[in-house]
């Protein structure tokens, strides 16, 4: 019997190979490196706070518009607190809320889909019933309810999305599990008389960790704009910390006349998301290259 | 056939039964809610009150099996909030999500399609390259950002279509527009790879071999098996976008099933949010049973298994 469509895993096969290509990879490097340079030192370059109010300066557009001020490059936003500031004190949060969530989660799905994948069988089926049960769960109002029933914070936002967010990992574990389990080496290191343990973590692991990392990036990408999202619809990151999502949510009632307090940190999200989609793109078709080979 | 549909039935409603308990667990995660229903000002003597009327005062287990008992047949009991019953409050919201969701997949594949077989036809040529940078962008962009940018450049700068609300037709375009954008990046993609697959196939030698021309092999032969698994995982992706529209729906005050949902945990209605969660994941389950049934009827290789 076939599996049913919505946990497939996508067939290596079926991988459209390299359309952006190399340099849609190094693009995407770039990108993840700028945001990391932002999160890691920007609030030490940019000599504005990210919390200070300024209630004389409010809703100063950014540089390239007229009538902005020489101290707040990107502007200032209802409260004349520095935008710049701001963004990059955000990337911090983005990334390590994608970051975090896709450590969570990539332990829940590895461990689930591994196992699934090595044992078959009831274990199996056991591991499909919680993906399939996973997959009808509607992850933004599950998290919202969460969120809203236990009060928001960073740590319970990434704990809620890394409990929501492993059911692909745990497709394409259980799906290549399933490919390397049967290879000679695995074979090999039964008759050396390796334990399971040792069989699961150093033989299975390793060589199904390059597709994991193409999951991570796309976990990754979505983790972020959940995040953006769920601070957005005011049930994520607490004000005053500023989370991208929550700048676009704040700058909302102000958008229609001062329109960049929404563009900057929305173009900001889009490009994170976009660079870190590049570098999964270009990882999955390092692996097609592997696999022609 | 009827074997796969009978255990697919089986599993979508046991399913069903666990999303059940985890919504009913889910609501209780808040600690006592009595005392969130009773609101910050409560005196304890408020909150002893909230807890005998609500049924609060009883053990978890009876609650839960007095929920899910009635839960069964449809009645999901009364609204804290709204003076009504949830059934009713659902019952009246439904269209609007199932009308924004049927619009958002038209519109969806109305662009994919086309953009998929393009991309295949041309493939590894700048026109593929473009469509595979658009389906990136697309994937990227958050859809409540794209809302408000469409809100201020067709709503305020054009005006030509209503800012929020649900009044007319016109209200579901700009919302039906955002929630497209949200399954055109992997419709695009799988149509592009079935097509791709579909013209490097045996079948289509044959076809050429035969003579056919050019928009008879793509259209009748090619484009009929590359559809296959787009159609039965637009019907998944119907599920998704009914699930994931409570953003659009709260960004532009759309009163369907998903706004109701960001209304009541944001009121602590928790009858409603528990019937929220369990509706949408009903819808889940019964649109990927389809796609299993559509894509088992549709492709015959599979009709034995």
């Amino acid at each position: 019997m076939s599996e049913p469509i919505a946990i497939q895993a996508p067939q290596p096969s079926t991988i459209a190979t390299s359309r952006i290509g190399t340099a849609g990879f190094a693009i995407g490097i770039a990108i993840i490196a700028l945001v990391l340079a932002a999160a890691l030192i920007g609030n030490w370059l940019v000599p504005q706070d990210p919390f200070t109010q300024d209630l004389g300066n409010r809703l100063k557009p950014p540089f390239w518009m007229e009538g902005s001020e020489a101290g707040h490059l990107l502007g200032t936003d209802q409260l004349g607190r520095d935008y710049l500031a701001r963004l990059v004190y955000g990337a911090r949060i983005s990334l390590l809320i994608g970051i975090m969530t896709v450590i969570t989660s990539g332990l829940i799905g590895t461990t689930l889909g591994v196992l699934g994948g090595f044992f078959g069988g009831r274990v199996d089926d056991l591991v499909l019933f919680a993906i399939t049960t996973r997959l009808s769960i509607p992850v933004v109002l599950v998290a919202l309810a969460v969120v809203g029933l236990m009060g928001s914070g960073l740590g319970l936002v990434v704990a809620t999305l890394g409990l929501l967010l492993w059911d692909r990992f745990a497709v394409v574990a259980r799906a290549t599990t399933m490919q390397v389990r049967n290879h000679d080496y695995v074979s090999a290191a039964w008759c050396a008389g390796a334990s399971m343990p040792h069989i699961l973590i150093k033989e299975i692991l390793p060589n199904i960790a390059s597709h994991l990392a193409v999951v991570a990036t796309l976990e990754m990408a979505l983790a972020i704009l959940l995040e953006a999202a769920l601070s957005f619809l005011g049930l994520g990151v607490p004000p005053p910390l500023p989370s991208w999502g929550l700048m676009i949510a704040e700058g909302k009632d102000y958008m229609f006349f001062s329109p960049w307090v929404i563009m900057i940190p929305g173009v900001a999200l889009a490009v994170l998301v976009l660079g870190i989609n590049l570098v999964g793109d270009g990882l999955r078709n390092l692996l097609g290259a592997e696999r022609l080979r | 056939m009827l074997r796969l549909i009978a255990r697919r039935l089986a599993l979508g409603v046991l399913v069903a039964l666990t999303v059940m308990t985890l919504a009913f667990l889910l609501t209780r995660l808040s600690g006592d809610l009595a005392v969130s229903i009773a609101g910050p000002q409560a005196t304890q003597a408020d909150v002893e009150i909230v807890r005998k009327a609500y049924g609060l005062d009883r053990p978890l287990y009876v609650q839960f099996f007095a929920w899910t008992g009635r839960a069964m047949v449809g009645d999901f009991g009364q609204s804290y909030f709204f003076k009504d019953s949830v059934a009713n409050l659902i019952q009246k919201r439904l269209p609007i999500t199932i009308t924004l969701g049927l619009v958002g997949l038209s519109l969806a594949l109305i662009v994919s399609l086309p953009l998929g077989i393009l991309a295949a036809l041309r493939e590894n040529t700048w026109i593929d390259r473009g469509v595979t940078l658009f389906t990136m962008v697309g994937q990227a962009v958050p859809s409540f950002w794209l809302a408000l940018i469409l809100m201020i450049v067709l709503g305020l700068q054009l005006g030509i279509l209503p800012i929020s609300g649900t009044g007319t037709w016109q209200h579901f375009v700009m919302p039906g527009i955002v929630l497209a954008f949200t399954a055109i990046p992997a419709l695009t993609r799988l149509t592009r790879s079935g097509m791709i697959e579909a013209m490097a196939s045996d079948y289509i030698r044959t076809a050429r071999a035969k003579g056919l021309s050019r928009a008879r092999i793509i259209f009748k032969h090619a484009l009929r098996n590359a559809a296959i698994p787009v159609v039965s995982i637009a019907a998944v992706q119907l599920g998704f976008m009914l699930g994931g529209s409570i953003v659009i729906e709260t960004v532009f005050a759309l009163h369907g099933v998903g706004y109701l949902g960001w209304e009541s945990i944001a009121k602590n209605d928790f009858p409603v949010v528990q019937a929220v969660v369990l509706v949408l994941a009903v819808f889940y389950i019964g649109l990927t049973l389809l796609a299993d049934i559509l894509n088992a009827l549709l492709d015959p290789r599979l009709r034995t298994g």
